[in-house]
């Protein structure tokens, strides 16, 4: 039996607004299961960021933001895409997996759960910090996932707080 | 404090970067990656004994001056490739983690 949950934690209002200025519109694809290339995604998009010559700390969030779910994508997907939309007000980061799922987001949630596999933990990840880092991190993220088909992230890093 | 003279003060091996002598501000020790993504700050010193290629990545996503392994292992082939090419200064002592991070913290106190 398939069973869909999400969850949306608001810290602030504002969502990216479709009408605003594009300056960014990128979309990366991860491998599930590369640990050899885990990271090179949100290398990239922090110097994409650089280059738009954003805040530090904007671009230091999305860079601890993305990479946590860049490594949640390696770790437990078949595959994914990561999609980097850039406007003047914000940096949203979406990501989207064909993968196993979360059967339980709340449990997720919790600091220090985790589900990773001993070979995946003696390389230092899957410490249960991933999606809680990602939460505490972003000005908005939104989880939604279903079993067995696959998990969705959209994170939003503001540039102009309100 | 320059990366280049803590090598130099604490008998360091430098593997990589050593051209690049990155000011060091802090340290950070620690082996879980997400715990160093979430908690170290930009120009600290990383100290840990993971010797995998995703180090680099954490480096360079943090702005991290540099990384230094402990009790004498060696970066992965894979890993140093990876660190030359990103220009990523990665070092190695002989010492555990506890004593590196004691002798570069009051190293870092005392430069200040």
């Amino acid at each position: 039996m398939r069973k869909a949950s999400s969850a949306v934690w608001k810290k602030l209002k504002p969502e990216v607004n479709a009408s605003e200025n594009i300056l960014v519109k990128n979309s990366f694809d991860v491998d599930g299961g590369n640990f050899d290339t885990a990271g090179t995604v949100s290398t990239r998009i922090k110097s994409i960021l650089k280059e738009q010559g954003l805040p530090s700390d904007v671009v230091r969030r999305s860079a601890i933001v993305s990479y946590e779910a860049e490594i949640n994508v390696v770790s437990y997907a078949k595959r994914g895409v990561i999609n980097l939309t850039v406007t003047p007000a914000a940096v949203e980061i979406a990501v989207n997996d064909e993968g196993p799922g979360i059967p339980d987001i709340e449990k997720a949630m919790q600091q220090g759960y985790s589900t990773a596999s001993q070979q995946i933990r003696e390389m230092g990840f899957g410490a249960g910090m991933g999606l809680y880092n990602i939460k505490s991190y972003s000005d908005r993220f939104d989880i939604s996932s279903e079993v067995d088909k696959g998990t969705f992230l959209k994170m939003i890093i503001l540039i102009q707080k309100p | 404090m320059e990366t280049g003279m803590i090598a130099r003060e604490l008998n360091l091996k430098v593997m990589s970067g050593a051209d690049k002598n990155n000011n060091a501000t802090g340290g950070y020790t620690g082996d879980l990656l997400s715990d160093v993504m979430a908690n170290a700050r930009e120009g600290d010193i990383w100290i840990t004994r993971q010797v995998h290629q995703n180090i680099v990545a954490v480096a360079t996503l943090k702005d991290l001056a540099a990384i230094v392994l402990v009790n004498s292992c060696e970066p992965a082939r894979d890993t140093l490739e990876k660190a030359m090419k990103e220009n990523v200064v990665i070092m190695v002592s002989s010492q555990p983690a506890f004593e590196l991070s004691g002798r570069i913290f009051n190293l870092l106190n005392s430069s200040k």
